[in-house]
């Protein structure tokens, strides 16, 4: 376990020092402080109301930038140590596979979510001082539900990644692979469904059912569900989802479901990683 | 015996890189291991470190399976690849890991370092990959020697090193235990003719000679 530790340690401070570690940064810090420095109205401290469009648009740009940063940045992670011939100096010390592999995702992990969460912890921060001088409630419901969807949407690509990362050899397939990944999961958010439902030749739970599959549709339906808990921005594939589901274990799945394809993913991944040769 | 392997073979895209290879490595062998590109002498190596897992035959290490017991394998291995690692670690970090992975002292590897003229202390910030190609080649020596094994793996480990170099790593391997193992993957054995007492030679996946000098 040290070694888990001491190898996560070292992941987040070699990523720290990296120019993609800045501009994930950048982009996705600046992009959460955007999105909770709107929220912060002057007629309702922190409230959303009446920005569900600015919201949407936040959604939809998190749901395309946030996924694709992490794949970029980790899917290099063990497949470009393995091409650099990193891992087999690294491995030459006497490191247990569990602890390298664990350490790095855990390594990894801290570093695409400390810049999702910490201006998360900047913008309550700034809520408390508005509503220490102007009153009104802060959202803590809907932040806390925001950040634990963010932290599902990262965890599941993150084993996404790893996945991809040991399952292949080299780094120009892992990056290849993670596109299409990418570009298959976003088309099965409208496209790829309107095309199939136009095509009626499948029913439509099973379309819905597809879309629910699908980690970045579940993290949009429940961020809307967070200003918008009757979904009309969805239109009338709300209702089938409100009734079967229910707006409570609606949530619940959004938080709880990518999680645990993340953990599947990356637990194959492991197995991949300890049954393949290594290098 | 410190490695036994009996009649291993890997193949890598249908391509038999070992071929019913059997060989052991004793306390005290000096091993040169020579062949020409492709003979499967990094092969060899790579599963003795338990990096493959070979199609047949067995690898035992003190015992242990490589693969399966990685971890009591590689206390007792010391390995110095052919070209240095990209290694974006700094040098403190590096050092980081060794000393806690291994149970390296960070003194120890100063004191190796020193011996090689390569002055640690003022580049210890500096990520690993930045120093140059020598410098490289010193601090992975330095670790290795470092790190008490009783086998010591070097992959073309003078490639990197200017003429001095080499002289005070040929000089500080001859403070080595004796009864530590040595095996070295050369292709000029006039360098370390004086270090070794075994030379094998390896061609398309086999051991074709394995004598004592």
């Amino acid at each position: 376990m040290k070694n888990l530790f001491l190898i996560a340690y070292l992941d987040v401070k070699e990523s720290l020092r990296s120019k993609w570690f800045y501009v994930y940064s950048v982009v996705f810090g600046g992009l959460m402080a955007l999105f909770f420095i709107a929220g912060v109205s002057d007629s309702v401290v922190m409230g959303f109301t009446g920005l569900s469009r600015m919201l949407l648009i936040f959604i939809q740009v998190t749901i395309i930038i946030l996924p694709i940063f992490i794949l970029i940045t980790t899917v290099k992670s063990i497949s470009g140590d393995r091409e650099s011939n990193v891992l087999e100096y690294m491995l030459s010390f006497p490191v247990s596979l569990k602890d390298y592999y664990w350490g790095k995702m855990l390594g990894r992990f801290l570093t695409v979510f400390l810049p999702v969460f910490l201006p998360v912890f900047l913008a309550l921060l700034l809520g408390v001082v508005f509503g220490l001088f102007k009153g009104g409630d802060l959202p803590w419901r809907m932040v806390f539900l925001y950040s634990s969807f963010l932290f599902s949407l990262s965890f599941v690509f993150l084993g996404l990644a790893f996945f991809l990362s040991t399952i292949v050899k080299s780094t120009d397939v892992a990056l290849g692979s993670s596109f299409v990944v990418w570009i298959i999961m976003l088309a099965f958010i409208d496209i790829a469904l309107m095309g199939l439902m136009l095509q009626n030749r499948i029913s439509d739970e099973v379309i819905i059912t597809i879309a629910m599959l699908n980690p970045i549709e579940v993290f949009r339906i429940g961020a809307i569900s967070l200003f918008d808990p009757e979904l009309t921005v969805i239109g009338p594939v709300a209702y089938y989802l409100l009734d079967t589901l229910g707006s409570n274990l609606l949530i619940i799945y959004a938080i709880v479901y990518p999680i645990v394809i993340g953990l599947i993913l990356a637990y194959f991944g492991y197995i991949a990683f300890r049954k393949k040769d290594l290098l | 015996m410190l490695v036994v392997a009996k009649n291993i073979s890997k193949k890598f895209m249908g391509t038999k890189v070992l071929d019913n290879v059997s060989l052991t490595i004793n306390g005290g062998d000096r091993i040169a291991m020579m062949g020409p590109n492709g003979a499967g002498k990094t092969t060899l190596v790579r599963a003795i470190l338990g990096f493959y897992h070979i199609d047949s035959g067995e690898i035992s290490v003190n015992g242990f399976d490589p693969v399966k017991k990685r971890v009591d394998v590689l206390k007792n291995i010391s390995f110095i690849p052919q070209l240095p690692p990209p290694v974006k670690l700094s040098i403190e970090e590096l050092l980081m890991y060794v000393e806690r992975s291994s149970g390296v002292s960070k003194e120890k590897i100063f004191e190796e370092s020193s011996k090689m003229d390569l002055d640690l202390k003022s580049h210890i910030k500096k990520p690993f990959f930045k120093l140059s190609g020598g410098m490289k080649q010193k601090l992975l020596i330095a670790i290795a020697l470092s790190k008490k094994s009783s086998l010591l793996i070097f992959d073309e480990p003078t490639a990197n090193l200017d003429p001095k170099g080499r002289e005070k790593f040929y000089e500080l391997l001859t403070e080595i235990d004796t009864e530590c193992s040595t095996l070295f993957i050369t292709h000029r054995l006039d360098e370390i003719e004086g270090l070794v007492n075994r030379k094998i030679y390896m061609d398309l996946g086999k051991v074709t000679e394995d004598e004592k000098i």
